[in-house]
């Protein structure tokens, strides 16, 4: 279960899977229906809780929030800009039963990172903090969205996870939804780009056996079958919004029709066997080439999202699919975005409330 | 060698599942009888050979049999960082 306390954030990166509409902080859940909704997961056989936003260190009852998440059994990651983290409130979280940390990573230098990150002093300050959760024996996880903009620094991001002590590093390419959708252009990664981040990730899966964990979310585009979005929809996730809709993913909310309900009026259980989540679980909801595809169990029809967004229709077969009627779609992005020079940031909208 | 659960990395009883499980960074293995047997067993002090021992005289199992496949499994977990040998 995803967890978003929030969607303040100081920084500002115009790939952030939060949608486009932002919730203000007058709508954010309270710490205590935090703690009751917790309690719920864990009832329903929720057994990871990522604390995400947004920046979750936003919050000032973030330590409670973790609290009530640990004693509700609960493994409890928080998922950080580490802005807003100091070494009190890191004791503090550590003391409230915090298991793991996962630190993002824009860049490899200030420059990139905080023309990423849209924050000036960002990088700096998280180096420092990346120091602070080492100091205190924390395990931690680098999270490296990579993009246009950053992924020929690959090489030197999986280095720096060494350097910080990382047991593990995401090389997550960036997925096109919420404000990444908005930059798709400057954010699509060259061809070359997606081949070289593949071979990067082998060379160092190999170099770092027993010492560091490479996870690798592929460029999507680039690739010949869809991704298994979310593991099926509605089989193993949900997302919890900072105003309490809970969505079987990030970018449901894009899908006309679907109605969220919100944990302030229904318990979990209720709304996990309700409408939103029924709607595209198991196979019933699929139209050829899916319905019939040796492949739909692997993948599930790819992401039903993406389907909405490329192809206007949700229940497609995600466009990404070598064997989608929609396939061209992707083609015609791909090809545009080679054509294009991009590269330096210009024209990025920043995510902004 | 002394296996240890790093921090971060613990053994859980879902309720739900009615199953053991091993959680870790963004992991979560639903372990069978004997993996949790072997795991169990795992507390920083006891050494491999031991617990490859233990679980012989537990199961009245030849130790040469048991010794491959406990250090197999550990080393499995080790490469995904969710069990040190290191000790």
């Amino acid at each position: 279960m995803l967890a978003e306390l929030t969607h303040r954030c100081p920084l500002a990166c115009p790939y952030c899977s939060n949608p486009l509409e932002l919730t203000a902080r007058e709508r954010e859940l309270d710490a205590a229906t935090w703690a009751r909704v917790f309690r719920e997961a864990a009832a329903l056989g929720v057994l990871q809780l990522h604390l995400s936003g947004g920046e979750p260190a936003s919050r000032r009852d973030l330590e409670g929030i973790t609290a009530s998440a640990a004693e509700a059994g609960l493994y409890t990651n928080l998922i950080t800009s580490g802005v807003g983290l100091t070494e009190r409130r890191l004791r503090a979280l550590e003391a409230a039963g915090l298991d793991h940390v996962q630190l993002s990573l824009q860049g490899v230098n200030p420059q990139s990172a905080d023309l990423i990150g849209g924050y000036a002093g960002g990088f700096e300050r998280k180096m420092e903090v990346a120091q602070l959760i080492a100091a205190q024996g924390f395990p931690l996880t680098l999270n490296a969205v990579m993009h246009r903009l950053n992924l020929d620094d690959l090489p030197r991001m999986i280095e720096m996870a060494v350097e910080l002590g990382a047991r593990r590093i995401e090389v997550a390419c960036v997925q096109m939804h919420g404000w990444a959708a908005r930059n798709r252009a400057a954010l699509m990664p060259t061809r070359a780009q997606a081949e070289g981040a593949k071979a990067e990730v082998a060379r160092a899966r190999a170099a770092l056996k027993g010492r560091l964990v490479v996870d690798f979310v592929p460029p999507d585009y680039h690739s010949d079958y869809p991704k298994a979005c979310m593991g099926g929809w509605g089989s193993t996730g949900l997302v919890v919004a900072p105003d309490g809709r809970v969505m079987p993913c990030h970018a449901a909310e894009t899908i006309p029709g679907l109605v969220f309900q919100n944990v302030a009026e229904a318990p979990l259980a209720d709304i996990w066997r309700g409408p939103a989540f029924s709607a595209f679980r198991g196979e019933d909801w699929m139209q050829e080439p899916c319905r019939s595809c040796d492949r739909r169990g692997l993948d599930f029809g790819g992401c039903r999202c993406q389907a909405m967004a490329l192809a206007g229709d949700p229940a497609a077969a995600d466009p990404v699919c070598r064997k989608a009627p929609g396939r061209g779609l992707v083609d015609a992005l791909l090809s545009a975005s080679e054509a294009s020079v991009g590269g330096d940031g210009a024209g990025l909208a920043y995510r902004r409330f | 060698m002394i296996p240890k659960l790093p921090r971060g990395v613990r053994l859980h009883r879902c309720k739900v599942r009615e199953a053991e499980v091993l959680l870790g960074p963004e992991r979560a293995l639903m372990l069978d009888p004997i993996a949790h047997a072997i795991l169990s067993r795992v507390d920083g002090a006891a050494s491999e050979a031991e617990i490859v021992a233990d679980l012989s005289e537990t199961f009245g199992a030849p130790v040469e049999q048991v010794r491959p496949d406990v250090s197999a499994f550990l080393a499995d977990l080790a490469e995904k960082r969710l069990v040190n040998l290191d000790g």
